[in-house]
């Protein structure tokens, strides 16, 4: 939820309205979580749950073997997943599967957010490359986004991390597209 | 101010604007973000004049609400489901001493079996206890109502409900515009009691009363909410003139103008209704929709004169008279005595199941050309059901339903929606 939270605040910094809201699965630690959130130029009545996303962000990619998270998922729909494997490590780089639909970018975010914050909080290098590779939102408005949420030097480090995020997806894409 | 904030959290800031006094706090989700966050800034000394009492559950949540606002206090209060009934009766004294206390309600299921997400069914268990109930579609009007609340509840001396969709609004992050400190005061006054308890001046509050006046006490409680009528739309004016946004009302009309079917619904599902409705209008269908914010009191006349033209009206809503159908529908069609239309009731959303555009599509659909039935429980399962009764009229001992039922699906809470 505080990434999907996290993204509102950044597109709300860019004028622009934004709805985030969870989805609690069962009440018990470790149990499966989905939040959501829709961005739009104006105001958003629709309070569904958001049923074909046009991007999918995964935290925990062990989540690809338990739940259908594709169900809803556009062709040359965004999937980031938190993994520093590659698809073929993760056993989606093959074509059976029908995963070449989508643009997948593996984001070693948990790696990240470790070298940088010093704990396993993948939320805001999962974000900045959702900026890098979308550009629904900017890297500066995420920095902003961030530098309201959490007090200076942990932000400062969040930025750091942002930052790595952003330019490793930006490659990366540019890998992809070429 | 313009803030990306929690539903909660906005709710939290707009209390604080309103400088209660007492506020009483028990957590149960999904209203415990707004007492948490009303608690930190009386902690931190960002809302002043206030004492914050943590108390042992909702029944003493409520007493000690009605005894803070019989000593004259600005009191305040939040719950949600289970914790609702736990103070039930202490919700009838509230409303039947007169006492203005606001208190936000997170709507949330009742079990068994137990169920932590949203619909309507603790707020309606209340309906009839004698407080005002207002419906929030959006984390700004959830914000704006407050405000509104504290001034009606004041002005009539009666108590006065906030009720806002659990989680679809509590935990919703969304643009929402808090007002400044010199607006909330020009708009609310200081609380002056009608009653008070004072050692200089004593009075006794909550005597017996005898049939030979007990009559006259309700019919009097029954007026104060008559003219509220009155009041609710005059506040909601003044509240535009001062804030410069419409919020609350007794009910708003959507697109209604020469609609043929009216879609009736309380809270934020109104919101993904008129997403529907643009569609369908878009195609050349008559239709459009009718919030009702005010549920108690219950706005007849209005309600009637904005369904009069309609052929069909249907109501959807998110609660259950289990062996009746609906609870808004009755007052719905109560409003429309001696118009014939034809009238449908729509169970949806029982403890948090999404209510999706595709599933009102579909209905509003089937309610055009009149193929719905009297009551509709929208996207039933209909086939989890039949394999439950088919079970039950096999097996004499076949155990907790909610079980063999989960066992049949999966796990809890796997889906959306």
């Amino acid at each position: 939820m505080s990434g999907a939270e996290l993204l509102s605040v950044a597109a709300f910094i860019e004028g622009r309205h934004a709805q985030a809201f969870p989805s609690f699965g069962s009440e018990r630690m470790g149990a499966p979580v989905m939040a959501f959130c829709r961005i739009d130029d104006k105001e958003i009545r629709l309070r569904e749950p958001v049923l074909e996303p046009d991007a999918l962000i995964i935290q925990d990619a062990t989540l690809l073997h338990q739940v259908d998270l594709f169900n809803g998922l556009p062709a040359r729909g965004v999937v980031l997943i938190n993994s520093a494997k590659s698809l073929d490590e993760m056993g989606l780089g093959g074509l059976a599967q029908g995963f070449q639909q989508y643009r997948v970018y593996p984001v070693p975010a948990t790696d990240l957010a470790l070298k940088h914050v010093g704990r396993a909080v993948p939320n805001v290098p999962l974000l900045a490359a959702f900026a890098a590779v979308t550009g629904v939102i900017g890297l500066a408005s995420l920095e902003r986004a961030i530098g309201e949420k959490f007090p200076a030097s942990i932000a400062e480090r969040n930025v750091a991390a942002a930052r790595a995020a952003f330019e490793a997806a930006k490659s990366a894409k540019e890998t992809i597209s070429a | 101010m313009l803030k990306q904030t929690e539903g909660s959290h906005a709710v939290a800031e707009a209390v604080a604007l309103c400088r209660p006094q007492v506020i009483c706090a028990y957590p149960i989700t999904p209203q415990t973000h707004i007492v948490e966050g009303l608690g930190e800034m009386v902690k931190s000394g960002e809302l002043t004049g206030c004492e914050f009492i943590n108390v042992e559950s909702e029944f003493a949540a409520l007493s000690v609400a009605i005894g803070a606002s019989a000593a004259g206090a600005r009191t305040y209060t939040a719950t949600s489901s289970q914790g609702l009934l736990f103070m039930a009766e202490a919700v009838y004294n509230a409303a039947g001493l007169g006492l203005p206390i606001v208190m936000t309600i997170g709507n949330r299921a009742i079990g068994a079996p137990i169920n932590i997400w949203n619909d309507h069914s603790d707020s309606m268990s209340m309906r009839d206890a004698g407080w005002i109930q207002l419906f929030a579609e959006t984390n700004q009007e959830a914000l704006d109502l407050h405000i509104q609340a504290f001034r009606l509840a004041e002005d009539l001396s009666c108590p006065v409900m906030v009720c806002m969709d659990g989680f679809i609004l509590t935990h919703a992050y969304d643009r929402v515009d808090v007002p400044t400190q010199a607006q909330v005061d020009a708009f609310l006054p200081p609380y002056q009691p009608r009653q008070i308890l004072d050692p200089s001046d004593p009075v006794s509050i909550g005597a017996m009363v005898g049939p030979e006046a007990f009559t006259e006490v309700r019919y009097l409680q029954h007026h104060k909410q008559l003219r509220a009528l009155g009041l609710i739309p005059q506040l909601a004016a003044d509240f535009a003139k001062e804030f410069r946004r419409d919020s609350g009302g007794l009910i708003r009309t959507y697109r209604t103008e020469g609609a043929e079917t009216i879609v009736v619904a309380l809270g934020s599902v109104n919101g993904t209704i008129q997403e529907v409705v643009d569609e369908m209008r878009a195609e050349g269908n008559a239709i459009g929709s009718v919030s009702i914010c005010s549920f108690r009191p219950f706005p007849l006349a209005v309600l009637r004169e904005a369904l009069c033209n309609a052929r069909r009206v249907v109501v959807l809503e998110k609660c259950l008279a289990v062996g009746m159908g609906g609870i808004v529908s009755d007052g719905v069609r109560k409003s429309l005595s001696g118009i014939v239309l034809n009238g449908y009731t729509v169970i949806a959303g029982l403890g948090g199941r999404a209510i999706t555009r595709t599933s009102l599509r579909k209905l509003f659909e089937d309610a055009q050309r009149d193929e719905l039935e009297q009551v509709t429980f929208l996207d039933l399962d209909a086939d989890l059901v039949s394999f439950e009764l088919e079970r039950e009229s096999r097996v004499r001992r076949t155990g907790p339903t909610a079980e063999a039922l989960l066992r049949r699906i999966g796990t809890v809470a796997s889906r959306i929606g």
